[in-house]
């Protein structure tokens, strides 16, 4: 379905890291010992750091970013041929000829990552210094916020598939912990615990893939595997390949293991942003994009990518159309946004640098859009039901204006971000697949619905809040976030001018020949654009035209049902692995308590009943023992002469 | 010969049958020393039979044996019988099941 595009697969080669990049390690070393600092020395310090541990938290990701920057600018001095720089700091474990180094590598694409990450994580860590602001345990807060931008950092940086994994299990470690920040609730406990859970799923997949290059190439360094790629065989690269596309479902929130990210709502919100925009669920696709030396090579695996993306951005926009709860219809357009990145990452050389571009403006107008919602819910009391909301324009108006901002970038409103990264991506689909386009220009007129739907009720149609909710304006400390993430939701297709981020991106993923669509790019933009208008009318047409109950009507069709239960995707992970593993945990229990145990408690039964029986000879008469004696004496002098006679 | 045999294994049987009968501790007591006195009296037979010294350097051995089974048996005897105001080994049955 999908060939391998004309001088694919650019090595890895690093030069060593001199001057300004000597800092590189610093970068991660920030946020880990802002988490130290507030998880460790908070407790030691007996609460003294209550006060100020929210300003350390959210000061140390700032300079994280600052840094960022200067090496961002350190390298585009550098000529495009030689942007790939390698940090080794110590050898982390070496065992025969097996050596481990802990290298950090930094090339155009950690680059970018490394600016979204802490730049977005930046804002908002100062936004949760206002949000959090009533949480007596706000400073632990800030020390897993930091926990988990140091892990993704980790995870972005490292120079072989080991810190990789390391970096991969930190993320889900703080997802873990954030997600279930409100401990006390049990929805939230659970949530964690299943995001947790199906993460694990997906990380079965990555040290699998792990082990295999180990096997495979003696190393898990990107370097060796890169230059050696092209020697092993197909068979192994796809394994490789769908191995890693697991593990990126997993932390990607991809089909089949989607269903944690709707639950993971019960965070704080500024989790949320942080989960859906800067960390955790762009990890997937950073996965599959850095891999791209085993991708180009396993054009099936590449296929199964196209496929489960493409399921999967039709799947999250589905059920965006039929959530009340605000946090989840973004939750569901976050699914769908990551399908389309996923999309670009699986048509291979082609798409890679769309997929980034689309991450880094998904990054933009999804934590503008998260953070909105979390504003608003400051405003409404922490409702989060879009049908108690309505008409909220002229109470916040800075949210609403930052919001729409989002709201235009993410339907693809033109010129704004989201129209170029979005249409780079289903341009690419068409050149290769036209149905896979033809499903991508669809998503699109969905996204355009759900999200109009949320607008209209958010912030138009008529007021419907509930009794003694009086919305108000944020504080400015967390507008200011918003206002920076509504220009940068604006002018995120910069980057795409004079395809600098194509170009930019070159010495990792490659280039491609260049291939035009079947039809004239504008027309598709137009096309789309047209689309999307669809579902903009729609939505205006159905909620803002009619009247928005306040309760959810229980009257509707099977499709409103379906999308409301999540496309049933908890009951078939219920039916495919809950009730199987608990028949088989029960089984396994009923074998050792009854089995086992039994075997055991048998044994030790019958000696006992043996024993209790046999007790009763013991009648404490000396002369009964006297004639036992004798009897048994008798026996043996009987038997010494029958064996003699004999 | 064979009258020493004999009276040996009257003897042990009358020592026998009053261990296993007599209720009487010091009764049963007598009763095992006279078990001991046949063994000995059947010992010192085969041996002047045999025409070597064993059988009564054995039984040398087993009347120390005795007079120090005595001393300690009559001294249980003794202390059971002041505590329990008895000297009935059937009464003395704390010991069982």
């Amino acid at each position: 379905m999908f060939v391998l595009a004309e001088g694919a697969a650019p090595l890895v080669d690093p030069a060593s890291a001199d001057g300004v990049f000597s800092l590189l390690w610093l970068v991660i070393a920030l946020p880990l010992l802002g988490a130290l600092l507030l998880l460790v020395g908070g407790p030691l310090l007996k609460g003294r750091l209550d006060r100020s541990g929210h300003l350390i938290g959210a000061l140390l990701p700032v300079l994280s970013f600052v840094i960022s920057l200067i090496l961002f600018f350190a390298l585009l001095g550098r000529d495009s041929g030689d942007r790939q720089v390698n940090q080794h700091l110590y050898t982390w474990f070496q065992a025969g000829g097996l050596k481990v180094g802990a290298d950090l590598l930094y090339d155009p694409l950690s680059a970018l990552f490394l600016l979204l990450i802490t730049g977005v994580g930046s804002l908002i860590h100062i936004y949760s210094i206002g949000y959090m602001e009533h949480d007596p345990r706000r400073p632990r807060f800030f020390g897993y916020l930091n926990l988990f931008v140091a892990a993704m950092l980790i995870l972005v940086l490292a120079g072989n598939y080991l810190g990789v994994f390391l970096g991969w299990e930190g993320v889900g470690l703080a997802s873990y912990l954030l997600i279930g920040f409100w401990q006390h609730k049990h929805s939230a406990a659970a949530a964690a615990k299943k995001a947790f859970i199906v993460n694990r799923v997906g990380d079965i997949g990555l040290s699998l893939a792990v082990a295999l290059f180990f096997a495979t190439f003696g190393t898990t360094d990107f370097t060796t595997i890169s230059s050696h790629a092209s020697r092993a065989s197909e068979g192994t690269m796809t394994a490789l390949g769908l191995l890693l596309l697991l593990a990126a479902c997993g932390k990607s929130a991809q089909v089949p293991l989607q269903s944690w990210l709707l639950d993971a709502m019960e965070g704080p919100t500024p989790v949320s942003a942080l989960i859906h925009a800067a960390t955790m669920v762009t990890a997937g696709v950073y996965l599959v994009v850095r891999s791209n030396f085993v991708f180009d090579y396993a054009p099936h695996a590449r296929t199964v990518v196209v496929v489960v993306a493409t399921v999967t951005l039709l799947y999250g926009a589905i059920i965006g159309c039929a959530k009340d709860d605000i946090k989840k219809v973004l939750a569901g357009s976050t699914m769908s946004q990551i399908g389309y990145m996923m999309l670009g990452a699986g048509l291979g050389v082609a798409g890679y640098p769309f997929a980034i571009f689309h991450l880094l403006t998904h990054g933009f107008f999804k934590a503008n859009m998260f953070l909105g919602a979390g504003s608003v819910m400051h405003g409404m009391d922490d409702d989060v039901d879009m049908r108690h909301y309505g008409a909220l324009q002229k109470a916040m108006p800075i949210t609403f204006l930052t919001f729409a901002m989002g709201y235009l970038a993410i339907i693809g409103f033109p010129f704004f971000s989201g129209f170029w990264s979005k249409d780079k991506i289903i341009e690419a689909a068409l050149t290769q697949n036209w149905f896979v386009g033809v499903l991508a220009m669809i998503g699109a007129g969905v996204t355009g619905f759900y999200m109009s739907r949320l607008m209209f009720m958010t912030f138009f149609t008529k007021a419907r809040w509930e009794e003694g909710v009086h919305p108000h304006e944020s504080p400015s400390v967390m507008t200011i976030p918003l206002m920076v993430l509504a220009a940068l939701s604006v002018l995120g297709g910069l980057l795409l001018a004079g395809d600098w981020i194509v170009n930019f991106l070159e010495p990792v993923v490659g280039t491609a020949g260049h291939e035009s669509p079947p039809i004239p790019a504008l027309l598709i933009s137009v096309i789309v654009v047209l689309i999307v208008a669809v579902g903009v009318a729609a939505a205006w047409y159905l909620v803002q035209q009619r009247e928005v109950p306040r309760e959810a009507p229980q009257d509707v069709s099977f499709a409103t049902r379906a999308a409301r239960a999540e496309l049933y995707g908890n009951e078939v992970n219920d039916v495919l692995a809950v009730k199987p593993g608990g028949w088989l945990a029960t089984g396994l229990s009923m074998f050792d308590r009854q089995g086992v145990d039994g075997v055991v408690e048998g044994t030790a039964l019958g000696v006992g009943g043996t024993g209790s029986v046999l007790r009763l000879v013991q009648t404490g008469f000396v002369r009964s023992y006297a004639l036992s004696l004798l009897i048994g004496t008798v026996i043996v002098v009987l038997a010494l002469l029958a064996v003699n006679a004999a | 010969m064979t009258p020493y045999v004999v009276l040996s294994s009257i003897l042990f049987t009358i020592g026998s049958v009053g261990v296993l009968t007599r209720r009487n501790a010091i009764v049963v007591f007598m009763c095992v020393e006279l078990m001991l006195n046949s063994a000995n009296l059947a010992l010192v037979a085969f041996s002047k039979q045999n025409g070597n010294l064993d059988g009564q350097v054995t039984a040398f051995f087993v009347m120390v044996v005795a007079a120090a089974e005595v001393v300690v048996g009559l001294a249980i005897i003794m202390t059971i019988f002041r505590t329990r105001r008895s000297a009935s080994v059937d009464d003395a049955s704390l010991l069982k099941y």
